[in-house]
């Protein structure tokens, strides 16, 4: 099990800050998350301006996961 | 986790941090400059002038002060800057609090005004945070602006 983890409007449109699931890479993730939210959510998750951490370091492409990595979906950010 | 960066949802007060550095820095820095941001009371962003009620802002616990850290070491690559404060609050404010506070300290102003400002600049860009803005006409998570990137971008032109 892999934990991710959504923030912002993020968190809001998938009603959760969070949940468990199955995968064996970040694609996988997807996949599984597409079982659990309908496609217009999906397509927010998905969206070119998200950027994904695992474990709290940006990464790109597909990269692998092992259980209990955290997988957090970052919208664009507006700090300061 | 770097000591030089806070995340709170507490007040902070600007005295005490200025105190700080400056006995951190006694003898050795020639200027010390502090940018605070506050909130506003009006939308400027979303452009319909609404009356903001509350801004309520969101980080990622760990991933944030790492976030900024890079900006801050990239800071001290650029500038001779030993002494430097972040303080970041998180949760909902109300117009007129404080949101952020920059301090940097240095031998001499110029560096400590240009790290001030990158800092600033790239706190907009890079660091993981959100912030939401309730007003009467509902609440929206804010976009940055074209101005944000610029700003940013400007430092990464040769000879700035």
């Amino acid at each position: 099990m892999v934990s991710v983890k959504f923030f912002a409007q993020l968190r809001e449109v998938t009603g959760t800050e969070g949940l468990q699931i199955n995968a064996a890479d970040l694609n996988g993730v997807f996949v599984e998350l597409a079982k659990q939210y309908p496609e217009d959510v999906i397509a927010q998750l998905r969206g070119d301006n998200v950027r994904v951490a695992i474990n709290q370091e940006l990464v790109n492409g597909n990269p692998a996961l092992v259980a209990g990595d955290e997988v957090a979906l970052l919208p664009p950010v507006t700090g300061g | 986790m770097d000591s030089r960066v806070q995340i709170q949802v507490a007040e902070f007060d600007v005295a005490s941090i200025y105190q700080e550095v400056r006995e951190e820095s006694a003898g050795q820095a020639g200027a010390i400059v502090t940018f605070v941001g506050l909130v506003r009371d009006r939308n400027e962003i979303a452009g319909d002038g609404a009356a903001v009620d509350t801004l309520t802002l969101e980080h990622y616990p760990g991933m944030t002060e790492r976030s900024i850290a890079v900006i801050l070491e990239q800071a001290q690559s650029r500038w001779p800057v030993p002494w430097i404060r972040v303080v970041h609050r998180v949760g909902e404010l109300t117009p007129s609090e404080q949101i952020v506070l920059v301090m940097v300290g240095s031998a001499h102003r110029e560096a400590a005004f240009a790290a001030a400002e990158f800092i600033m600049d790239y706190l907009k860009t890079d660091a993981v945070l959100w912030k939401r803005e309730r007003t009467g006409l509902g609440q929206t998570w804010l976009k940055s602006t074209a101005q944000d990137a610029v700003r940013a971008e400007k430092w990464r032109q040769p000879g700035s």
